[in-house]
């Protein structure tokens, strides 16, 4: 299982005097069961690579293969590919229709065609996965709070039992906490479901934590896929990209600098916190 | 030039027949007093009362019990409302739900316009506010081709217009990335530092509260810390407790401490961090 | 994209025609779509046509950009065209099954076709060179004597305007809100008319839900800006005329006559 971009190439606006290139000659192998992020300011074209992923957008040039089979031959079903690679958009909260949280989220999987009993052994599986309880199952998603009805819109998408989940920053907006909880929740079902997850982000703190495989674009271009650690080593290029590294590497880096021996490479508070006082001996 | 008299407001909902169906006090007995000239920060979690206290500033709300007084002017008082609008500005969160004209500069004029300043001074004021946020190049754009934290800017440039004593910033940053955060955070400093205009930011980013002069922290309606940020970032654990983070720098020292690193209480920022460490 | 949507939409450059005051647009405009209705001859086309493509040009506005607006007109263009050229009464020069081509009917469908393309090349041309805000400006001066029988002038006007400005973002939603459906396999392109029908509540609910949500957050920043209505209010561009203006009514004066003289 897994999903291949060959050279992709697209425009906005093509053959229209606002005709810019979005997406440069982008080659990506994305293998099972990874925690990938993606990272890169807005209008870098990240968001327009998520979707060429699932197929709402077609590349102008260039292939995308998921498990061997070309996406753009005229035999591929699309719609096996929506439900294989699933894509939560931002503020996906505002995507909610229905009447009852459960029937939101029975939407994806009966539009798959998966049988009544299967779709909802799906959407409780979901519901249960994202931490909604079996009280609010047949509320109204309007009445939850913010958390709660964006929880019930990842749900919504995790229900169609996708592969690969994509997430365009589905934790802006949300107080810390919020945050924390949504991020725990992604590595949890990353965890227990050996699914992909790509976790598009602006914030370099989050990524950190969370991906084992980061993705930095910029201008349309895929400018390092790497280890996190590694692709936080160009500090001065991510800045020019309008990108900071986490403020705990950049401490240690800073630390390294003055000549203590801590490791430059730490990506969260915890690493930091241990590999100071390891260095300097308390 | 602000403040709250044991402030409290109910939001009251009711069933279809109008019957109260439940009460809930997003503000419970808040009592605060802000200086002019302050840079105030505001935190805390989703539904802790912060954007109810915000409209309480420029009446768009009033408070069920209690006084709100803006340089004297009680907010309850119809009389007083366009004054308090022009003088405590607010912008709020989502940024394309702010804007009104289609033209740059004509959404900042939009105020003035409002409070009947003559054609002339409106112009000058549009010019003297966008030159302020740096946008007078845009002056003639479309809005919908900013990016959003340009788009926020404008915002900011039409509040400026107004000539207000204080600006209410409702979450600003929270829809945009990291470049339009830096530049909204950076554009209100400079107001602050230069302008001498009361600022009062509510957030979730604790990097941007650094810089304050006094931070509040609400919880249920209340608030329940206030000081200055060293002050309000040394009680690390309580603001964990209350659904918030400090900054990364802060977490690191405040835990090395505690292991007996000998570091001064609460740092704030890694340039602080470095001199507390080389002054060893 | 929808974006790339350009009638209506205000093409922002330097021109005698952009500088006009929207009160001379606004009745210009007015008296070509009347000369449009009253010419019946090709002399008369020839003037109002001369008009247009010296407004076109004066208004610096490229020709591809025009014609480009007149794409989605195109269908209902050629339907009325066609409408015309079959079902006129007159002297038969082809038949074929039940339809029979007349000479009226070739003049009434040549007629119909130009006169329609005119019309909406005419009126773009309005919003094309007026920005919203100045349109708007505009319609409220004209109408303005509307406000003895107490209509809401302003606040109409202000509700347009508005309107506009919110055109392109919520044409935008719609697109995301469709592709977010989209991916969670909602299919809008096949099945009947019903099922069709009811693949669109997916995408309306939302759509009205953010809508009524951003009036609401739209009203609070306005109220928090000292919008109270009308009253009291000044204008960062009043209206007043020109030099320019005066020319332009001259000219306006010459259509009206050959309107008059012109058969």
């Amino acid at each position: 299982m897994s999903l291949i971009l060959d050279k992709i190439n697209y425009y906005y606006s093509k053959g229209t005097a606002f005709e810019s290139k979005a997406l440069k000659n982008i080659s990506l192998t994305i293998p099972d069961g990874e925690f990938i992020g993606l990272i890169g300011h807005t209008g870098s074209g990240k968001s327009t690579l998520i979707q060429h992923m699932n197929g709402l957008i077609r590349a102008d040039s260039g292939s995308i293969y998921y498990n061997g089979q070309d996406i753009y031959d005229k035999d591929f079903k699309m719609t096996e590919l929506r439900r294989k690679v699933g894509l939560v958009f931002q503020y996906p909260e505002h995507q909610l229709f229905e009447a009852t949280v459960i029937k939101d989220v029975l939407f994806g999987p009966t539009n798959m065609g998966m049988d009544k009993l299967k779709a909802e052994l799906a959407a409780y599986g979901a519901l249960k996965a994202v931490g909604i309880g079996e009280d609010l199952i047949d509320a109204s998603p309007f009445e939850l709070s913010g958390g709660q009805k964006r929880r019930v819109a990842i749900a919504g998408v995790l229900a169609m039992s996708p592969e690969i989940l994509i997430l365009d920053e589905p934790t802006a907006g949300l107080d810390p906490a919020g945050r924390t909880e949504i991020l725990r929740l992604l590595k949890k079902i990353h965890e227990d479901n050996g699914i992909t997850v790509i976790l598009v982000s602006h914030s370099m703190e989050d990524v950190a934590e969370y991906a084992e495989r980061l993705i930095v674009i910029d201008d349309g271009e895929i400018k390092y896929d790497d280890e996190p650690r590694k692709v936080f080593t160009h500090i001065d290029e991510l800045r020019k990209t309008g990108l900071e590294i986490p403020e705990c590497t950049e401490l240690v880096g800073r630390l390294a600098d003055l000549g203590l021996k801590v490791d430059r490479s730490c990506l969260t508070v915890d690493e930091a916190v241990a590999s100071i006082l390891q260095s300097t001996g308390y | 030039m602000i403040n709250f008299d044991d402030v409290t407001f109910e939001y009251i909902r009711r069933d279809e027949e109008g019957n109260v169906e439940s009460i809930n006090k997003a503000l419970d007995g808040i009592s605060l007093d802000v200086k002019k000239g302050d840079f105030i920060a505001i935190l805390g979690a989703n539904g802790s009362g912060k954007s109810t206290l915000a409209r309480h500033i420029n009446a768009l709300l009033t408070p069920t019990e209690g006084t709100v007084f803006i340089e004297e002017m009680n907010t309850k008082e119809d009389n007083n409302l366009l004054k308090i609008r022009q003088k405590t500005g607010m912008v709020f969160q989502n940024p394309d739900n702010q804007i009104i004209a289609g033209l740059v500069e004509e959404d900042v004029g939009f105020g003035p316009e409002n409070i009947g300043i003559p054609t002339k001074e409106i112009w000058e004021r549009v010019a003297f506010a966008l030159e302020k946020v740096g946008m007078t190049a845009y002056r003639e754009k479309s809005p919908n081709n900013l990016s959003g934290g340009q788009k926020q800017r404008v915002a900011i440039a039409g509040i400026l217009a107004m000539k207000p004593e204080c600006i209410v910033l409702d979450e600003p940053t929270a829809m945009l990335d990291p470049k339009g955060r830096r530049e909204v955070i950076e554009t209100i400093t400079e107001l602050n530092k230069k302008e001498g205009i009361t600022i009062i930011l509510i957030t979730h980013y604790m990097t941007e509260v650094v810089g304050a002069d006094k931070v509040y922290v609400m919880s249920g309606g209340n608030v329940k810390l206030s000081g200055t940020p060293r002050e309000i970032f040394k009680e690390v654990e309580l603001l964990k407790e209350y659904k918030l983070d400090v900054p990364q720098v802060t977490e690191i020292a405040y835990r090395l401490r505690q292991k007996g690193f000998p570091l001064s209480e609460c740092i704030l920022t890694i340039d602080e961090f470095i001199d507390a460490v080389t002054n060893r | 994209m929808l974006r790339d949507l350009t009638i209506g939409q205000y093409y922002p450059v330097e021109s005698p025609i952009h500088r006009l005051d929207p009160r001379t647009k606004f009745l210009g405009t007015i008296i070509y779509v009347v000369s449009l209705f009253l010419f019946k001859s090709f002399w008369g086309f020839l003037l109002t046509g001369g008009f247009l493509v010296m407004v076109t040009v004066l208004a610096r506005i490229p020709p591809k950009y025009v014609i480009k607006g007149m794409r989605p007109m195109l269908f209902l263009l050629l339907f009325m065209m066609i409408f015309n050229l079959l079902l006129t009464p007159g002297e038969v020069i082809g038949e074929w099954w039940i339809f029979s081509v007349t000479k009226e009917g070739i003049y009434a469908a040549l007629f119909m076709g130009l006169r329609l393309a005119m019309l909406v090349l005419g009126s773009s041309l309005m919003t094309y060179t007026t920005t919203p805000n100045k349109l708007t400006a505009g319609m409220e001066s004209v109408f303005g004597f509307l406000k003895i029988f107490k209509v809401p002038v302003h606040e109409l006007a202000m509700m347009i305007s508005i309107a506009l400005r919110f055109i392109p973002i919520l044409l935008e939603e719609t697109n995301k809100i469709m592709k977010a459906q989209q991916a969670r396999g909602a299919d809008f392109e096949t099945g009947g008319p019903i099922k069709r029908a009811k693949a669109l509540i997916p995408i309306l609910i939302p759509l009205f839900i953010s809508s009524f949500r951003r009036a609401g957050e739209l009203a609070e920043a306005m109220e928090a800006r000292c919008y109270h209505g009308g009253e009291g209010r000044t204008k960062m561009k009043p209206l007043k005329y020109h030099i320019g203006d005066l020319v332009a009514y001259i000219v306006l004066a010459g259509l009206v006559a050959g309107c008059i003289f012109i058969p």
